[in-house]
C-alpha cells in the first residue's frame, strides 16, 4: 500500500496504464501546458496536476494538448478509440459537458447499440466535478444526474483515492465509454492504494463504509464523508448505520442498496444533484418499487436545493448537503411512525 | 494518370451501385414499406467514390445523415445496407441505425451521422491516430455547405491543424443545406475551400460532378496528407442534389426546371459514360453490361432485405451493456 492523494491516484492510474498500454493516449486543455508560451511545454500538467510529467515521459504523441475546443476534445477521443486507440480525455469541468453533449449523447454513449452491437468505443471522459471551492454556477456541478441518465454510459464517480485508483483502471481498459467524474474538493485527501498494477475494481460493484441495522445511506463523491461522519455520531448512541459508497452510477448496484433495506428498513440518499430527476430520486424510486414490504419508514433524499449553485461562501454552504442536514433526515426516517 | 479499364469499370460501377440503390429507394420508400427518415445522396456520386477509391480499409472516413453514398463507396455490403435501411435483422447494424446510422468500422467506415456537423470532430480523432501510428492512413470527414456553418466544424479544423492530424475534411457543397440557399447561410465569401484555408490547412477545390476532377484533386490531396508531418488539407466539391433534403420534400425552395437541368447537364454518370466512351477507354456496351449487372445486384439487395429476418422485441434490450 501506498499513501497518496486523489489527485496522485488519477495521475499515477493514468500513467500506468500508458506504460503498460501504448493505445493509451491523453489528450485534453492544459494536459501539458505551456505550448506556445516563453515558459514551454509542461508548464502546467494539467489545471488539477493530474497529468503533469506524462509529456516528458510519452511525448507529444500520446499526450495531446487541445486548444479550448470541447466538442472537438470529445469527438477526438471518439474518433480515436474507433481506431484502435484508448483515449483518456480531460473536461477539465464537468460544466462543460454543456459545450461537448452532442458527442457524449449523440456520438460515444450510442456507438455500440446504433452500429449494432459491433463497435467498441474505449473512451474514457475525465472531469472534476461539484461544490465546494466557491467556484459558483458554471464551475461547480454535478453532472451524473445528467449522464447517469443517458444509455450507454458508464458513469464512476469515486469517493477515496483507493477507488479512484481500482475504478479508472478498469475504466481505462472498459471497451464502453466511461465518464470518470472526479470531485474537486477531494483532490488533496489522502488515502491508501494499492500498489499491484492490476487492481481493478469492478463497475456496478458498492462498497459498505460503514455498517449498521437501523438505516441505509446511500451516497458518493464529497458527500460520502459527511455520510460516515454522521454514521460514526450516531453510532455512538447506539445507531447503526450502513454507508454505502455507490462507485459508480451507472452501472448501479440495486442489489446492495436492497439487500441493506432488506435488513434496515429505512433509506436516506444523499445526492449532490438538485432534487429533480436526481439520483436520490432514482434510488427512492427503485426502492419504492422493488422493496416496499421491507420499508419502515419512506424513504427520503437529502439534495441542494432546486437552483444553481451560489458564490458566497455563505450561501454555497447553504445551498450543499452538509452533516447537520444529513443527521436531521437519518432522524427523520428513524423517527417515523 | 490513366486509370487501367477495370479501374474504370470498377468507378463506374461504384457510381451506378450507389444510384441505383438510392433510385430504388426513393420508390420502396414512396410505397410506405421503409421507415424513418432517408436523405438520398443522388447526383454525388462522384465524389464518394473519386475518394473513396484512393482509399484503404486502413483510412477511415467519417460520413453524414447523407451517408449511403459513401458507406457504399468505402466498401459496405450492398446487401447489409439495403437490409439495414428496411429495418432487418441481418443489416449491418441489426436494425439498430438505420439510414442516418450505419458504420462498419472493419471497413474503416466510422458512421453515418444523424447530427449536422458532427463528424468532423471524430475524423480529427481517426487521423490524430493515424498521425500516431505513422504508416501513412488517413482520416476523411465529408461535409456538407450545411455542416460548414457548425461550431463543432470550425473546432474540428482548428484542432486538425494544432495537432498535425492526418486529416482531409471534403466539403461537399450541394448548393442547400436542408432547404435553404448556400448563397444564403454561408456568410462570406460564398467559398467554404477559404474557410478552411482561413484555419491554416492547404486546399484544393473540384468539381464534384465530375469523377476525374475529384479522383484527380484527391491523388493531390493524398499525396499531400499521407506524408507524416504535414497535417490535414481540405478540399471543397461544387456538387448537384438530384433529391430533396429529405425523401417527401417537396423542394419548394428550386427554381423552375432546375431540376431537368442538373439532370441533364450535371449528372457525373452521363458525364463519365460520354467521357470514357468518348475517349475511347470503354465502350457503350461495356458500360450496358456493368448497368445490367448493377440492376440484377440492387434487385437481390432488395429481395434478400425483404425476405431477411425482423428483429425481435427482444433485441431491443441487446448491444448496450447494461439495459432495463
Amino acid at each position: 500500500m501506498a499513501r497518496m492523494m486523489y489527485r496522485e491516484a488519477v495521475l499515477s492510474t493514468i500513467a500506468e496504464e500508458m506504460e503498460r498500454d501504448p493505445n493509451v493516449v491523453v489528450l485534453g486543455e492544459d494536459v501539458v501546458g505551456g505550448n506556445g508560451t516563453a515558459g514551454g511545454p509542461e508548464a502546467i500538467g494539467g489545471i488539477w496536476s493530474t497529468s503533469a510529467g506524462l509529456y516528458g515521459k510519452f511525448g507529444g504523441d500520446r499526450v495531446i494538448d487541445t486548444p479550448i475546443s470541447e466538442s472537438a476534445i470529445v469527438g477526438a477521443a471518439a474518433g480515436l478509440a474507433l481506431s484502435g486507440k484508448r483515449p483518456v480525455a480531460e473536461l477539465m469541468f464537468a460544466d462543460f459537458i454543456g459545450v461537448s453533449l452532442d458527442q457524449i449523447w449523440n456520438q460515444i454513449a450510442k456507438f455500440r447499440y446504433m452500429f449494432g452491437g459491433k463497435t467498441k468505443c474505449p473512451a474514457v471522459i475525465r472531469m472534476a466535478w461539484g461544490a465546494g471551492y466557491n467556484a459558483a454556477a458554471q464551475h461547480s456541478q454535478a453532472a451524473h444526474q445528467i449522464l447517469t441518465g443517458m444509455p450507454g454510459l458508464k458513469v464512476v464517480m469515486p469517493s477515496t483515492p483507493a477507488d479512484v485508483k481500482g475504478l479508472l483502471r478498469t475504466a481505462i481498459r472498459d471497451d464502453d465509454p466511461v465518464i470518470f467524474l472526479e470531485h474537486k474538493a477531494l483532490y488533496g485527501v489522502k488515502g491508501e492504494v494499492p500498489d499491484d498494477k492490476d487492481f481493478m475494481i469492478p463497475f456496478g460493484h458498492a462498497r459498505l463504509s460503514r455498517a449498521g441495522n437501523d438505516v441505509t445511506i446511500v451516497s458518493t463523491g464529497l458527500l460520502l464523508g459527511f455520510c460516515e461522519a454522521v454514521a460514526d455520531k450516531l453510532a455512538a448512541e447506539g445507531i447503526g448505520c450502513d454507508v454505502i459508497d455507490l462507485r459508480t452510477t451507472s452501472p448501479i448496484d440495486e442489489e446492495a442498496i436492497l439487500d441493506s433495506v432488506e435488513v434496515t428498513g429505512r433509506l436516506v440518499v444523499v445526492d449532490e444533484a438538485p432534487p429533480r430527476c436526481s439520483l436520490a430520486n432514482d434510488i427512492c424510486a427503485m426502492v419504492a418499487e422493488k422493496a416496499f414490504a421491507s420499508l419502515k419508514a419512506p424513504p427520503l433524499g437529502v439534495n441542494p436545493p432546486h437552483t444553481p449553485v451560489p458564490f458566497a461562501r455563505e450561501l454555497e454552504t447553504a445551498y450543499l448537503p452538509s452533516i447537520p442536514k444529513i443527521e436531521a433526515a437519518v432522524r427523520k426516517v428513524l423517527s417515523y411512525r | 494518370m490513366q486509370l487501367s479499364r477495370e479501374e474504370l469499370l470498377r468507378a463506374y460501377r461504384q457510381m451506378k451501385v450507389i444510384r441505383e440503390f438510392e433510385e430504388r429507394l426513393h420508390i420502396d420508400i414512396q410505397t410506405g414499406e421503409i421507415a424513418g427518415f432517408t436523405h438520398l445522396y443522388c447526383g454525388q456520386e462522384a465524389v464518394a467514390v473519386g475518394v473513396c477509391e484512393h482509399l484503404s480499409t486502413e483510412d477511415k472516413i467519417v460520413s453524414t445523415h447523407r451517408g449511403h453514398g459513401h458507406c457504399l463507396a468505402k466498401g459496405c455490403d450492398v446487401n447489409g445496407m439495403m437490409a439495414e435501411i428496411w429495418g432487418s435483422r441481418d443489416g449491418l447494424c441489426k436494425g439498430k441505425g438505420g439510414s442516418m446510422h450505419i458504420a462498419d468500422v472493419d471497413k474503416g467506415m466510422l458512421g453515418a451521422n444523424g447530427i449536422v456537423g458532427a463528424g468532423a470532430p471524430i475524423a480529427v480523432g481517426a487521423g490524430i491516430a493515424a498521425k500516431i501510428d505513422a504508416k501513412g492512413h488517413v482520416a476523411i470527414a465529408f461535409s456538407g455547405d450545411g455542416a460548414c456553418n457548425q461550431g463543432t466544424t470550425f473546432e474540428a479544423m482548428n484542432m486538425a491543424v494544432v495537432t498535425k492530424a492526418a486529416c482531409i475534411f471534403v466539403f461537399e457543397n450541394n448548393h442547400y443545406s436542408e432547404h435553404t440557399g448556400f448563397e444564403y447561410a454561408v456568410g462570406t465569401q460564398k467559398d467554404i475551400a477559404s474557410r478552411a484555408e482561413a484555419f491554416g490547412m492547404k486546399v484544393w477545390r473540384g468539381d464534384g460532378t465530375d469523377f476525374f476532377s475529384v479522383f484527380e484533386t484527391m491523388r493531390e490531396v493524398l499525396d499531400y496528407v499521407r506524408v507524416p508531418g504535414n497535417g490535414p488539407a481540405a478540399v471543397e466539391f461544387d456538387t448537384e442534389r438530384f433529391f430533396g433534403h429529405f425523401e417527401g420534400d417537396p423542394q419548394r425552395y428550386r427554381g423552375p426546371g432546375e431540376l431537368d437541368r442538373i439532370r441533364e447537364t450535371r449528372d457525373c454518370i452521363k458525364k463519365f459514360r460520354a467521357s470514357v466512351t468518348g475517349a475511347g477507354l470503354l465502350t457503350d456496351a461495356d458500360i450496358d453490361a456493368v448497368d445490367a449487372d448493377v440492376m440484377e445486384a440492387i434487385e437481390t439487395a432488395v429481395a434478400k432485405a425483404k425476405a431477411a429476418p425482423r428483429p425481435t422485441p427482444e433485441d431491443v434490450l441487446e448491444d448496450v451493456y447494461i439495459s432495463y
